[in-house]
């Protein structure tokens, strides 16, 4: 019996969402007095991943893409060796090709998107995010074994106690049927869905050309730059910053949003950040309402305004 | 080429959220359904652009009750050649992964297209969970699709960039923003969805591995502090002392 972690590393460096993951398979398994095996793949830092929460740490240095087929496999192969009860992943991309696949290979119920630990005074019950942030629900899973894909940015990171065994996985997972042709960056700046801090613009900034307070700013406060909709279909801005109900959902801790009205369907995809703070020349602007902090004014003179004060910030510490 | 879109049906996206039975249900009291946003903008409408230009048939399924036919309808004016309604009311995306499996599983599809995930449900679960019921390959946010011969290469969304990737067909493949525009239906789709074949199908016996046992509303926001614009930099400052996220 233990709680299994599948861990996304690339590089040297652990990813904040595996700390994340792996804080959370320790809550687990801490809850119900058993381990913590991390399962990981290709040429993670194994060694680092047991001197963090894991007891021990499986790892197939031969997968080498994100082949879902191929890493399903080896997620359900080390949970059956393990006698694993519950699975913890992250709700990323990779999590997503991975996660269900695992479940519906193992019938074992899934928590999508977890916001919080297992609630198990009643049943095994874990709550998450529906309807784009607007509500939440307690999802109840019945099965034996346990898949939960938890919530980027939802725990906060403990350090671990280290000294884990770190083992090879020597089964067959057969041949990726995925083949990676070509990878592209998206840009050298931080990834949209892990930033902490986001600042985000929409068409009150009337054109493409005015962007360049808005990279400043989230360049200045060490975030990203992200979007609304309309921004993103007239191609002002690359698609991928479009964030909201049919973007990208995100979580920051700081969400800064300039010239955007806050539409429902924005709303959708940050209505999870922990900071709003509205910069919107109209009172009556309907992101207000969601926002924790409120400028009314002309984003041409605010902007300038906020980058100096980033500047100071930044001077003194 | 024969491709099988995954539509659902879910409250239109200004919908008021609330919900009844002691907040076992939603309330659609009111309420406007239409075909999720990824499955009709991204998914329906892909496969359309690569019948047309490479012929083939396009069929769309929905696990759901009769309520979700003028959904369907919607699927079939946007140019669908058929539609099936696997007759079940699913309570998890599991349970929609099964009947679609259950159905899907000796009728050899080419490509199955779902989208990246359902704006109400927002689990990102179906399509994974029916390429593995499948033993196929699922690409979860993919943002360009295209197919020669038996080839599909598709753009996908992963940590810090984009992937491009070769998959022989057959696959599974989540659909996001970037792959397709959206499509209005005109009169003379709408007036032929009329007569266009919809299925119904029973739903088969399929094993229930997790519920939602309840809904709550997320708690309310505190009011907003409003900062005046000509100390605009004040704003900087009480995120850093006050709120602590910068
Ligand atoms: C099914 C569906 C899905 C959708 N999904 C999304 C989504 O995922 N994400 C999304 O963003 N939208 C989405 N939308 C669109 C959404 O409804 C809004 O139309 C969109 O968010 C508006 O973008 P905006 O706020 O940038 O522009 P606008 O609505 O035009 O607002 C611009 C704002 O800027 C302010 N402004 C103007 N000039 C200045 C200035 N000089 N200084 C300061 N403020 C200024 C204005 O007061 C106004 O509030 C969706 C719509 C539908 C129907
Ligand atoms: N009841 C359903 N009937 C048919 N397809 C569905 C249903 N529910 C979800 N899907 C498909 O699966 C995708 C992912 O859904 P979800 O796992 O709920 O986020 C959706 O975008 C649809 O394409």
């Amino acid at each position: 019996m233990s709680v299994l972690v599948f861990i996304e590393t690339r590089g040297t460096k652990v990813a904040k969402a595996a700390l994340e993951a792996l804080t959370y398979g320790r809550k687990v398994a801490d809850a119900s007095g058993t381990t913590v095996t991390a399962v990981t793949f290709g040429d993670a830092p194994a060694d680092q991943l047991g001197a963090l929460s894991a007891n021990k740490v499986v790892v197939a240095r031969a997968v080498k893409t994100d082949d879902g087929q191929q890493l399903t496999k080896l997620v359900s192969a080390v949970a059956q060796a393990e006698g694993a009860q519950v699975i913890v992943f992250t709700q990323d991309n990779l999590g997503k090709a991975v996660a269900p696949r695992v479940a519906a290979r193992l019938k074992a119920g899934q928590v999508a998107g977890a916001i919080t630990l297992p609630d198990t005074a009643n049943g095994f019950r874990v709550k998450r995010n529906v309807f784009s942030g607007k509500a939440q629900a307690w999802v109840e899973i019945t099965s034996p074994t346990k898949v939960i894909s938890m919530m980027p940015n939802s725990i906060p990171i403990e350090a671990g106690t280290g000294g884990a065994t770190v083992e090879e996985f020597s089964g067959d997972l057969g041949t990726a049927r995925i083949t990676v042709k070509e990878t592209r960056a998206a840009g050298a700046g931080i990834p949209l869905p892990e930033a902490e801090i986001v600042v985000s613009a929409g068409r009150g900034m009337k054109g493409p050309e005015n962007w360049a307070g808005v990279e400043e700013l989230a360049k200045l406060l060490g975030g990203a730059t992200a979007c609304s909709r309309p921004v993103a279909d007239m191609h002002w801005r690359p698609h991928h910053e479009h964030v909201g109900q049919t973007g990208v959902a995100i979580r920051p801790n700081c969400y800064i949003a300039i010239g955007i009205s806050g539409a429902i369907q924005h709303l959708a995809g940050v209505n999870q950040s922990k900071v709003i703070a509205v910069i919107n020349k109209d009172p009556e602007a309907p992101f207000f309402k969601a926002a924790d902090y409120g400028i009314v004014g002309d984003a041409f003179e605010v902007l300038p305004k906020l980058i100096e004060a980033a500047k100071k910030l930044k001077a003194e510490h | 080429m024969k491709t099988l879109v995954l539509i659902s049906q879910v409250p239109d996206t200004t919908a008021r959220i609330a919900f009844t039975n002691s907040n076992t249900q939603f309330d659609g009291n009111g309420v406007t359904f239409i075909v999720n946003p990824y499955d009709e903008w991204y998914a329906l409408v892909r496969a359309l652009e690569l019948k047309e230009a490479q012929g083939g048939t396009v069929t769309s399924i929905t696990v759901g009750g009769v309520d979700t036919e003028a959904t369907i309808r919607k699927a079939l004016a946007i140019g669908a050649d058929d539609a099936v309604r696997v007759d079940a009311q699913p309570n998890d995306a599991f349970e929609v992964a099964e009947q679609i499996a259950a159905y899907a599983k000796d009728k050899a599809y080419d490509l199955i297209l779902a989208g990246k995930e359902t704006i109400d449900h927002n689990g990102g679960q179906v399509g994974a969970m029916l390429a593995e019921l499948l033993d196929l390959p699922y690409l979860p946010v993919v943002s360009k699709l295209d197919v020669a011969g038996t080839t599909a290469t598709l753009e996908c969304d992963v940590k810090g960039g984009v992937e491009v990737c070769e998959v022989a067909l057959p696959l599974v493949v989540g659909c996001a923003k970037g792959m397709a525009e959206q499509r209005i239906p005109n009169m003379r789709g709408i007036m032929a969805a009329r007569t266009k074949p919809l299925t119904v199908v029973p739903g088969a016996t399929v094993e229930v591995t997790a519920r939602t046992v309840a809904f709550e509303l997320p708690p309310a926001k505190q009011a907003c502090k409003m900062i005046p614009a000509d100390d605009a930099g004040k704003l900087i400052e009480l995120l850093h002392t006050e709120a602590k996220v910068i």
